[in-house]
């Protein structure tokens, strides 16, 4: 890998609606290994973003530790990043989005940091449903110390050591349906046509939002006989639908055919279009969406796309019944009950 | 002369938990207090919900001593799984009050202090139907019983009642009633009152009465904090509960009906504090609330906030520890678990309140402190000074005070500056730099936070020189903080003796009387409470001037002198440790009997009349 991007860009670089050319969007230069899927996820963000024409600082991206953890430096430099603790980055993103409900939240983890040591954060975060785009970029391995088996490497998976996994794996979206999250999708670093209209649907989504990527580890688990390479992803995966994401205010441009295609509107107003569906399959029905899972998995195919959507489901604030000001807004006057009251107070109190 | 024992003395209530005793025993406290007599009520209670025995003690002082006092003049004994042992604490000359509807077991009978049976569950069988009324009411007939036997005036509890219950007719007449069969049976039966009685003074002035975690709660409201979050643990969890309360009453938008506040019971404590340091981080006032395990639990997040400099406040309302240890007991002894906690080099900013009064203010300084140093704050209050309805001055707020929100850069300062932003570049010299709440300005001011080492524009970098600086300029901020941080309290005009004594938070109460009891011995001594770590000149200075100082503390490894040896540079041979760990607050004989030895060599008889023998409540501890 190069370690000097050029600065130039193109004058007559598309710009989006509000202005903005794609470099805007970009971070610093990546020091992921080259060919790196998470790197092409930081791209699909970034892409996703240029293309809904989000204001970056009204972005607020944050991470745990590993080398998931490291990407949000690498896009969107016009954001506040956080980079927290290992595994603890759901309830750093819950106080954030509790102190300003106003901000878009972009979380990023790995396998590790979600699957194991951050598993309780996880599982809480979705239980909250707090309003993020969580994004998983799953190797099956941790990259950063060099190659161990993670917790979501399947059984039997060979790593580049050799060595097969002994044990079970646990499947985040699987987990995500029997813990009620409200939206819940697959995909895979290596394609962006899919990953894309995924990122911008699930940042359109007032909810949790989990994106589980296979991101393969090229430096550590994309030999043979591991199930997390570009090879056996490739080989193996099934979609549920194409994939459609037509933002609000956006002409509807490409033809649907009835029968097999379904529209799921979102509070914002943008719509997802699944095209191509596959029989006896409803995303917006938990049951279906179960079923289906089950049966890619016994028939050893990893399912991608849309998995489950509800998007009726109460987030965190909503629940909570919180300001629709941001608390992080709220002046004095308002925070401050006064010596008045104090004086009430303390009166009752002899 | 013996000494007047109106308005001065201990009476302990021996109740099992779970019946209703708490209440009645509050009225009792409340009724003193409000003849304007000194009152410190408190519980020593197990850590269960039903079934095992539990304690009220109160101590009554004309002189305003609101520190524990050894020895029971008057128990009242209503539990006979703890009879045995509750009588032998009786002090010679002293009272045992029982529920006579069961015979006493010959075996209990001393003879050296005074048996005063009531029948009260028989009496209550006879009046009142409903059998869990039954069990309530009978506290109120031992409530009447004692208004009779130490003069208390029935008015006073009548208004407690009416206020109590107000709007439930029914249930004011049935404690009237439960009260009056208490009376009448003393009438009838007992010499009354006895020579431990309250008469009415005006010594309570405008103080109220309040437990420090009900004050904390209020004061995190009046503070500005928006978003609590917590997970339960005694003996903290009445902190997060009288925050919810608070806020309910007085953050509810009236147009809305939306909450100014937002609460969250995390999964555990790691949780909770990740979401005080990411609420802060975005520009909300946060806090948490734990006890010593927590404070465990969160030390990596809490190293994360003093490294990448995220306000935080946290309540540690101390409990007996290592482990589980005494939950429900008090110790004072998570001081260096808080001073330095999470791995590599932290340190972290505390505060040591020791009224309610001083919980409700000092909540709001530490968010102010929190904002201005960008550092977590730890606010060491304690159980006993945190469930416990202790005599405090009244709350004070005052409507000019502002919120310190530190040094914030707004959209305005950002647009108007030429120069790159960067997060810990140190301009002010001061150590403390200049941070930016996401979502401020479209292309300046973003970065990144980390706990990796990072330089001055907030880009990570492991280049030696840059950690070096960054961690420099943290220690350059510490001692900034000295100026910000709140200064000792002295206890004596001037400096008078070669003789100091250092204390801070609920050892006060105690240390102020023993103050005075080594005065009547002779012995001066110059007092100084610390408010604060990191600490400030005022405390090495009053050291310095000291021969030797004596330094209080509630636990066994003497926490806090190592702590003033570490930072200070004092000769340790220089500070001689007062310590209490047993779980129960420190009382002012120990440290008066402590000091006199240390200094004295032995007890002088001639002062025998202030000894009552060794410190034996521990056998009630269990």
């Amino acid at each position: 890998m190069t370690f000097v991007r050029p600065t130039f860009r193109h004058p007559d670089a598309p710009k989006n609606a509000l202005g903005y050319t794609k470099k805007f969007y970009e971070g610093a230069l990546s020091t992921l290994c080259a060919g790196c899927g998470h790197d092409s996820v930081s791209g699909a963000i970034i892409q996703s973003c240029f293309e809904m024409a989000v204001e970056p600082h009204r972005v607020a991206k944050l991470s745990g530790i590993g080398c998931s953890s490291k990407t949000p430096t690498y896009f969107l430099a016009n954001s506040h990043g956080f980079n927290s603790v290992h595994g603890r980055m759901p309830s750093v993103a819950t106080g954030a989005y509790l102190a300003n409900r106003d901000l878009m939240y972009i979380g990023v983890s790995g396998d590790g940091d979600s699957a194991s040591i951050g598993m309780g954060q996880f599982v809480h975060a979705i239980r909250r449903n707090l309003n993020i785009t969580y994004i998983i970029m799953n190797n099956g391995c941790y990259g950063l110390t060099k190659g161990q088996d993670s917790a979501t490497a399947d059984v039997g998976s060979i790593n580049k050591s050799g060595a097969a996994n002994m044990y079970n794996a646990i499947d985040m979206v699987g987990l995500a349906l029997e813990l009620g999250a409200s939206f819940i999708a697959r995909s895979f670093s290596g394609d962006k046509e899919q990953l894309i209209p995924l990122i911008k649907a699930a940042m359109s989504h007032p909810g949790f939002a989990l994106i589980d990527v296979v991101s393969p580890c090229v430096t550590f688990n994309n030999n043979v006989g591991s199930t997390k390479s570009y090879d056996y992803t490739r080989e193996h995966i099934e979609a549920t639908a194409a994939l459609d994401f037509v933002p609000i205010m956006e002409e509807i441009t490409t033809e649907y055919n009835e029968g097999d295609s379904v529209a799921v509107q979102l509070h914002d107003g943008s719509t997802i279009y699944l095209n191509k569906l596959a029989k006896d399959f409803n995303p917006r029905d938990r049951h279906s969406a179960v079923n289906k899972l089950y049966e890619a998995k016994a028939s050893g195919e990893i399912l991608t796309g849309l998995i489950y959507i509800d998007p009726d489901g109460r987030d965190l604030h909503s629940i909570l019944h919180t300001s629709t000001t941001p608390l992080n807004a709220l002046e004095k006057a308002v925070l401050c009950p006064g010596s008045m009251v104090l004086d009430g107070i303390n009166a009752g109190l002899r | 002369m013996p000494q007047s024992k109106v308005n001065d003395f201990v009476i302990r209530f021996a109740n099992v938990n779970g019946t209703g005793s708490a209440s009645a025993n509050d009225m009792f406290a409340k009724a003193i207090f409000r003849m304007g007599i000194p009152v410190s009520p408190k519980n020593i209670f197990p850590s269960n919900i039903q079934g095992l025995p539990t304690w009220y003690e109160v101590r009554v002082s004309e002189k305003g001593y609101l520190g524990r006092r050894e020895g029971v003049d008057i128990m009242l004994s209503v539990n006979p799984q703890s009879m045995p042992k509750d009588i032998t604490n009786v002090k010679p000359g002293g009272y045992f009050l029982y529920d006579s509807t069961k015979e006493l077991y010959k075996d209990f009978i001393r003879d050296d202090i005074h048996y005063i049976g009531i029948p009260m569950m028989q009496m209550c069988m006879d009046k009142f139907a409903d059998p869990r009324q039954r069990q309530l009411l009978k506290n109120m007939v031992y409530v009447g019983a004692l208004s009779a036997l130490l003069d208390i005036e029935l008015e006073v509890l009548h208004g407690i009642i009416q206020q109590k219950f107000k709007g439930k007719e029914k249930l004011i007449t049935a404690n009237y009633e439960a009260m009056d069969m208490g009376i009448q049976y003393v009438h009838a039966n007992f010499k009354y009152p006895l020579e431990h009685r309250v008469e009415r003074r005006d010594k309570v002035k405008d103080w109220i009465m309040m437990d420090g975690n009900s004050a904390c709660g209020l004061g995190a409201v009046y503070a500005g904090a928006t978003v609590l979050a917590w997970y339960p643990i005694t003996p903290s969890t009445s902190l997060a509960d009288a925050f919810g309360k608070y806020a309910k009453k007085l953050r509810v938008d009236p147009e809305t009906g939306r909450n100014n506040f937002a609460i969250v019971q995390a999964e555990d404590e790691l949780a909770a504090i990740g979401v005080v340091i990411g609420a802060n981080w975005n520009g909300a006032r946060s806090f948490t609330a734990t006890s010593g395990p927590g404070v465990s639990l969160m030390s990596e997040f809490l190293g994360l906030a003093y490294f990448a400099e995220i306000p935080t406040v946290l309540v540690d309302v101390q409990r007996g520890g290592p482990s589980t240890g005494m939950p429900t007991r008090t110790q004072q002894s998570d001081i260096l678990l808080a001073a330095y906690a999470s791995h590599g080099d932290t340190k972290q900013v505390l505060l040591f309140p020791s009224t309610p009064a001083e919980c409700f203010s000092m909540m709001a300084d530490a968010f102010d402190l929190a904002e201005r140093l960008q550092t977590p704050v730890l606010v060491m209050t304690d159980l006993d000074l945190g469930m416990n309805e202790n005599m405090s001055p009244p709350l004070v707020w005052d409507d000019r005070r502002v919120y310190d929100r530190g040094k914030v850069l707004t959209s305005e300062e950002l647009e108007a500056s030429a120069e790159r932003f960067g997060r810990y570049l140190d301009v002010d010299g001061d150590g403390i730099t200049y941070r930016t709440i996401p979502g401020t300005h479209p292309t300046k001011g973003s970065f990144f936070t980390r706990g990796t080492s990072r330089d001055e524009y907030a880009v990570y970098t492991e280049e030696g020189p840059a950690y070096v600086r960054n961690m420099d300029r943290l220690v350059k901020k510490w001692e900034t903080a000295k100026q910000y941080v709140p200064g000792p309290e002295f206890y004596q005009k001037e400096k008078q003796s070669a003789f100091g004594m250092l204390f801070f938070g609920t050892t006060t109460y105690a240390a102020i009387e023993a103050q005075d009891l080594l005065a009547e011995q002779g012995i001066t001594l110059d007092a100084m409470r610390v408010k604060a770590f990191p600490f400030n000149d005022e405390v090495q200075k009053f050291i310095d001037a000291h021969q030797r100082v004596f330094v209080v503390e509630q636990n066994r490894d003497a926490q806090f002198k190592s702590l003033l040896v570490n930072e200070l540079g004092i000769n340790p041979t220089k500070l001689t440790s007062i310590l209490n760990y047993d779980g129960f607050p420190i009382t002012a004989d120990v440290i008066r009997q402590k000091i006199f030895q240390s200094l004295v060599g032995k007890l002088n008889p001639a002062f025998a009349e202030h000894e009552v023998g060794e410190p034996n409540l521990s056998e009630v501890s269990e």
